[in-house]
């Protein structure tokens, strides 16, 4: 059985000029330890689909639809999105169970509190330690994520902090608690090269000795393929394409993933001119009845592939794909697809 | 002209950089008395040949922006020259001109900007963006000036019907165009490009990269391309240059670079880009500890503490710029010593 089991997520902003259909029936399910990435570019609902999970959507935001199962460490299953955002159910699931790595360090902690106080909450919350044990854990944890002089950093101020140390300090709050799935929404975009590759080994070392799961959002193919074991490659608010890493690499089926891949410069591979995709992203708001990519495909089908929304199908074992060159299935309406 | 100095032999050359620092004060109290140096850019050396581009890499806070403005002159070096060929044979120190002889340099380089989103006026439409150059620098006014707005917007795939529209209505791979023609307009020889992809999303940067380089084969221009994307540089860049905290530290032919560097920094920074590629794993050197501050920076080689083939010397004398093997320059004690990992 699957740790975390998100169902068909929807969630819409509805704005004066319309729909934002930022996430539009989204599923994925996370294994035991497992690693999976959900990548795409900005503006295909990859973060928001991330706030979905812990209930961070604000006016005019809103959750249509969904459900996110998920399994908690005493081994009970609760539907995540069905607890109202603010109660004491939901405050005892958000840093325990699941918790998120923002992308941004700096704006993501409070910067009028100490480093030390921020981290010790996620332990006053969700245990009945005592304020000297909660601080020798918190000095534990800092030492762990590799923050030099814990003792010290305990009663700093973020701004006194460099990135690096902010984004260390990240982890050791999200991974506080031991939570069952640990999202990380692009966390190391903000971070310079070698920091990168000093975070993303941490974080695998942390999830191995807790037995976590995780969920990396990036737009970077290379983090990816480094990195997780099962991607969905979204597109306007959609999971286009999902299978394991490697064959998503060797053999990627949607007209999208082939041209993305074939778009990004390779280390040590040089080309003499990139191949790209015409266009950009469209806008999400109040979208036709079709294929996203429609508009951009090379393959499209004029008639056929903007008449209707194909549906994600299994093509071969685990390898999913939304195409109409796969399959004639066409998505089942429901009430909120012509609003 | 003023700032003319000794002229380098070599004549594909159109760019040449000595001795280029900049030091920022650091000012404390009412007084604002100077307590100390930010040495944001220190002693960098290196030259562009015509119809050439030379990637700047390095992490945030070692110089790479700071010295793309100074040699575009929108600070003022503390110290160094800059020498630019404006016409066929006459050099000029860019770092030395001032008032209307600066303003007549200008025309001959220009810059891109890393966010196309706070780069680009939004009070002014396309039209007056990519135009104002051409009349700040007295090139064309009129009705010249709007049809050389035409050709330009054409050349970096936009139509003149877009002329009319305000940045708003554009999307981030659109206005990186709208830059791109506005640095174009005016002809130059030299575009600083600082940064100029990483704001955009992959399959759209794609796109600008392309452009980038068929303008060059065009128009013979010479880039000077700033960038922390390892990928990125590879892709556009005929030789490429390390910096950390504010020093050069090596300057090689990208292929050379990539394949054989020669200083630590260099292995290490290459060891960490992330590829692309499930199936090519390679051991990855974890670099300990953080960048170096460059208001206090470490003795001897700043990159010591994180180096692991660092000595007795390395903390003790700073190691100097030499040029190790053709058109390969190196600042390491050791370089001659160590066999370092390239990138494939």
């Amino acid at each position: 059985m699957n740790r975390l089991d998100v169902r068909n997520l929807k969630t819409y902003f509805f704005l004066d000029r319309g729909i934002l259909k930022a996430v539009d029936g989204v599923s994925f399910t996370v294994g035991d330890q497992e690693t999976i990435g959900i990548i795409g570019e900005s503006g295909c609902g990859k973060s928001i689909t991330a706030q979905s999970l812990l209930q961070l959507i604000v006016p005019p935001g809103e959750i249509v639809k969904g459900r996110a199962l998920l399994r908690c460490k005493d081994g009970s299953t609760v539907d995540i999105l069905g607890l109202k955002p603010n109660s004491n159910a939901m405050r005892t699931i958000c840093g325990n169970e699941i918790s998120i790595v923002f992308q941004e360090p700096m704006t993501s902690f409070s910067p009028v509190h100490t480093i030390g106080f921020q981290i010790s909450e996620m332990f006053t919350l969700h245990t009945s330690l005592k304020p000297a044990e909660i601080r020798e854990r918190v000095l534990e944890l800092l030492q762990r994520v590799g923050i030099s002089n814990p003792a010290q950093r305990f009663d700093e101020y973020p701004h006194q902090l460099s990135g690096g140390m902010r984004q260390r300090a990240m982890i050791a709050m999200a991974l506080s608690c031991k939570p069952q799935i640990v999202i990380a929404d692009e966390p190391t975009t903000a971070l310079d090269v070698t920091i990168q590759a000093q975070i993303l080994e941490l974080m695998k070392e942390l999830q191995q000795e807790a037995d976590m799961s995780a969920v990396y959002i990036t737009h970077n193919m290379a983090v990816i393929a480094e990195n997780v074991d099962r991607v969905y490659v979204m597109y306007l608010g959609r999971v286009v394409e999902s299978t394991t890493t490697q064959r998503l690499f060797e053999n990627p089926l949607h007209p999208y993933t082939q041209k993305l891949l074939r778009s990004i410069p390779r280390p040590g591979r040089r080309v003499d001119r990139l191949e790209i995709i015409e266009g950009s992203v469209p806008n999400a708001i109040d979208p036709p009845v079709q294929c996203g990519f429609f508009s951009r495909c090379p393959a499209a089908m004029p008639g056929k592939c903007n008449q209707a929304v194909p549906e994600l199908i299994e093509i071969e074992e685990g390898h999913f794909v939304r195409c109409f060159l796969y399959s004639d299935h066409t998505e089942p309406e429901d009430e909120w697809t012509r609003i | 002209m003023s700032g003319r100095e000794s002229e380098p032999d070599n004549d594909q050359r159109i760019l040449d950089v000595h001795g280029l620092t900049k030091y920022f004060d650091i000012t404390k109290g009412f007084l604002r008395r100077v307590v100390g140096h930010v040495r944001a850019v220190d002693d960098v050396n290196l030259y562009l040949n015509a119809g050439e581009t030379l990637a700047i890499v390095g992490e945030s806070g070692s110089g790479k922006t700071t010295l793309g403005r100074m040699i575009v002159r929108a600070i003022d070096p503390t110290r160094g020259a800059v020498l630019l060929r404006t016409d066929s044979a006459e050099w000029t120190d860019v770092s030395k001109l001032q008032g209307e002889e600066l303003r007549a340099a200008r025309r001959h380089f220009h810059m891109i900007f890393q966010d196309p989103y706070s780069s680009l006026d939004p009070r002014m439409t396309v039209l007056d963006i990519v135009k104002e150059p051409l009349t700040y620098n007295k090139i064309a006014g009129g009705s010249e000036a709007q049809e050389r707005v035409v050709a330009t917007l054409k050349l970096v795939g936009l139509s003149d019907q877009q002329m009319g529209h305000y940045p708003h209505a554009f999307s981030g791979g659109q206005r990186q165009r709208i830059g791109i023609a506005r640095s174009l307009v005016c002809k130059p020889k030299l575009i600083v490009c600082d940064e100029a992809v990483s704001a955009l999303d992959v399959s759209v940067q794609a796109q600008i990269l392309n452009l980038l380089k068929d303008l060059q084969a065009q128009f013979g221009l010479s880039y000077l391309f700033i960038a922390h994307d390892i990928a990125v540089v590879e892709f556009i860049a005929h030789r490429v240059s390390v910096m950390y905290v504010g020093k050069m530290v090596e300057l090689a032919k990208t292929n050379e670079l990539f394949s054989q560097p020669r200083h630590p920094y260099t292995e290490a920074l290459l060891s960490a880009v992330p590829i692309p590629e499930p199936n090519r794993t390679r051991s990855r050197i974890i670099l300990r500890g953080e960048v170096a501050n460059p208001a206090n920076p470490p003795s001897g080689c700043y990159f010591h503490p994180r180096c692991l083939y660092a000595t007795e010397q390395c903390r003790n004398e700073t190691p100097e710029w030499r040029e190790i093997s053709p058109e390969h320059f190196v600042a390491c004690h050791h370089a001659d010593n160590l066999t370092l990992k390239g990138m494939v």
